[in-house]
């Protein structure tokens, strides 16, 4: 280097600075590559916005510019940080939080320049942002018998999206339980329903769609399906015989297994 | 600075020309990367929107889309080929630095650079020597890392570290501020280059000013040592250049018939050494302008020498 025509104290002072200065950044950086990873903050689900293309392909195309963030009117749209759940920088909603308001002009994939947001979706109903699942069947003030349904009114797809399904209540032996029962065709995953919930923490969620809605097995079919579209039986001169009920109650005195009958007194 | 070990390499141009004089570019460059950043900030801080989104993709003043050609290179050989919007700005930004000069964008706009010019200066101020030596070339290993990276993973692999768009996005979005990525990232460029290796990020390993570097190749707007013949081996211009070795060439190439134009692509065409030069070697230039006979004072005379070049 340049300019070291010093007295040797001084060298020596500076040398030792240097060092110190050294073994601190050196220190400070394992620090740092040890540290984000365990910044994570547990809890909700974070969801992508509205015509978010599948997340292997979104990764691919999103360049984390944040302009559907910008573009977003209610602010639902944010930018990830490390331990929100979603890769660093790429945009996410918590429902639960601020949902989605399903805007008819889908400002955010308007405003997305590479594609990430996909500008087919021009239907704000078209959109499959997760899937909403009533995942509190032992909290959810309608499955207790009451008369919440709260979610149910929210949904900007009411009837459609979410119906309230009417079943026996048991507990009470006469009155009726009214499920809210989600629709995955339909639910678009704005999250309005959990964000209405009046729990403590909301009993129905949107979750992404894969994890909310099982996967049959690509062979299987479904017998009742099938012969619906064929018309008839899928297997050609099968006899259907006759469906046997359960043996009715047997009027007389229960047979004991030791032999005689039961309450039976000679 | 009171130690006698620090001579400020523009301590001579300061004399010679002035505060503002010996820091001329310098003060321009600060002011554009704060410009820069200020047009993507009177959004969020003052409701007046001009430039919305980051150094990755932007839209300013709703007409002008501007995209970072490496993320779209990324992209691409992820699979994905972008939208028209961004393509316009990946043609726009490759125009505008193709002419200008790649790293242009290290000097004027990237945030990182401040950040390593604060490191930089620390360690002259401290006295800190070279530490690890790292090959110059490792960014460009990196750099077809980061592209064969995303062929194999299907993503744009370089955006999971970039400090240049982790910070950007931390001062547009708030994100530097709330202890996350943003922070680690820009810390650890920091250290890196403060305590590891000297101009380590920026000089050696950032694929991003690799690629840049890249497309200006062939650029235009060219740093030119036209008053060599006045040089006075002060080593001044040495100090303070962050890609020291694109200097030689072109300063003392005079023996061996080779041009005044500094034609390294590595050349930030940040203007440190004109500033604080002291005989005003350096000037901005064009690249048509390197004939041994553009520098000054120099007659037809010149051509290739049978002098040995001097150790450089
Ligand atoms: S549809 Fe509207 S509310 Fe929903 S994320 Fe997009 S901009 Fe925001
Ligand atoms: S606008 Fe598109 S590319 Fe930009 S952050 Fe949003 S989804 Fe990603
Ligand atoms: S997320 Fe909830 S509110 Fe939104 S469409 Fe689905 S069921 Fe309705
Ligand atoms: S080398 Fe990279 S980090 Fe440094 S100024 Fe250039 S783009 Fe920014």
């Amino acid at each position: 280097m340049v300019g070291t025509r010093d007295d040797k104290d001084t060298v020596n002072r500076r040398g030792f600075l240097a060092v110190g200065v050294r073994a601190v950044c050196g220190a400070g950086l394992v620090a740092l590559l040890a540290a984000v990873p365990a910044h994570r903050r547990a809890g909700a689900v974070a969801l992508r916005p509205p015509g978010a293309v599948g997340e292997a392909d979104f990764l691919a195309a999103c360049v984390r510019c944040g302009l559907c963030v910008r573009d977003c009117p209610y602010d639902t749209l944010k930018l990830a940080e490390a331990g929100d759940g979603q890769p660093v920088g790429t945009p996410y909603f918590f429902a639960r939080d601020i949902p989605c308001e399903m805007c008819e002009h889908i400002p955010c994939v308007v405003a997305c320049p590479t594609g990430a947001l996909d500008k087919g979706l021009t239907d704000i109903v078209e959109a499959r942002m997760g899937t909403a699942v009533l995942v509190g069947h032992e909290t959810c003030l309608n499955y207790l018998g009451l008369r919440c349904d709260v979610c149910y009114r929210v949904c900007p797809l009411i009837d459609h999206a979410i119906t309230l399904e009417r079943l026996h209540n048991e507990r009470t032996g006469k009155h009726a339980m009214f499920i809210p029962v989600v629709h995955t065709d339909k639910c678009t995953g704005c999250g309005k329903c959990e964000k209405a919930c009046v729990l403590d923490e909301a009993a129905i969620k949107v979750l992404p769609t894969q994890l909310a809605v099982g996967e049959l097995g690509k062979h299987y079919r479904l017998g009742w399906k099938e012969k619906e579209k064929e018309g008839k039986g899928l297997i050609e001169g099968i006899i259907d015989l006759p469906d046997r009920m359960p043996d009715p109650p047997s009027i007389g005195p229960e047979r004991l297994p030791g032999g005689g009958f039961k309450e039976f007194k000679p | 600075m009171s130690s006698p070990a620090y001579r400020p390499p523009a301590r001579a141009a300061i004399e010679a020309k002035g505060w503002i004089g010996a820091n001329k570019w310098l003060l321009i460059r600060r002011a554009a990367q704060l410009g820069f950043l200020a047009l993507f900030l009177t959004g969020p801080l003052l409701g007046t929107w001009i430039a919305k989104g980051t150094l990755a993709a932007s839209l300013t003043l709703g007409v002008l889309p501007l995209t970072d050609p490496l993320m779209a290179l990324q992209s691409l050989l992820a699979g994905h080929v972008m939208e028209t919007t961004a393509l316009i700005g990946v043609a726009i930004v490759v125009a505008a630095y193709a002419v200008l000069g790649g790293r242009t964008f290290c000097s004027f706009v990237c945030p990182v650079n401040m950040v390593a010019d604060l490191a930089v200066w620390l360690r002259r101020t401290l006295g800190i020597k070279e530490g690890l030596t790292v090959d110059r070339r490792l960014r460009l290993w990196l750099l077809a890392g980061v592209l064969i990276g995303s062929v194999a993973s299907g993503a744009i692999v370089w955006e999971f570290v970039n400090p240049v768009t982790m910070l950007h996005r931390g001062l547009v979005y708030g994100g530097l501020f709330t202890w996350g990525a943003a922070l680690a990232t820009t810390a650890a460029v920091f250290l890196f280059d403060l305590g590891v290796a000297r101009h380590g990020w920026c000089g050696h390993l950032c694929p991003v000013g690799a690629f840049y570097g890249l497309i200006g190749e062939k650029s235009v707007v060219r740093v030119t040592a036209v008053g060599r013949d006045a040089c006075d081996n002060c080593m001044d211009c040495f100090t303070v250049c962050p890609e020291r070795q694109v200097i030689a060439p072109a300063l003392r190439g005079k023996d061996k018939g080779v041009g005044p134009v500094i034609l390294s692509r590595d050349c930030t065409n940040c203007g440190r050494c004109i500033d604080v030069c002291t005989k005003d070697v350096f000037r901005f230039g064009t690249r048509f302008r390197n004939s041994p006979s553009d520098a000054l004072g120099v007659g037809a005379d010149a051509g290739p020498a049978d002098t040995i070049a001097r150790a450089s």
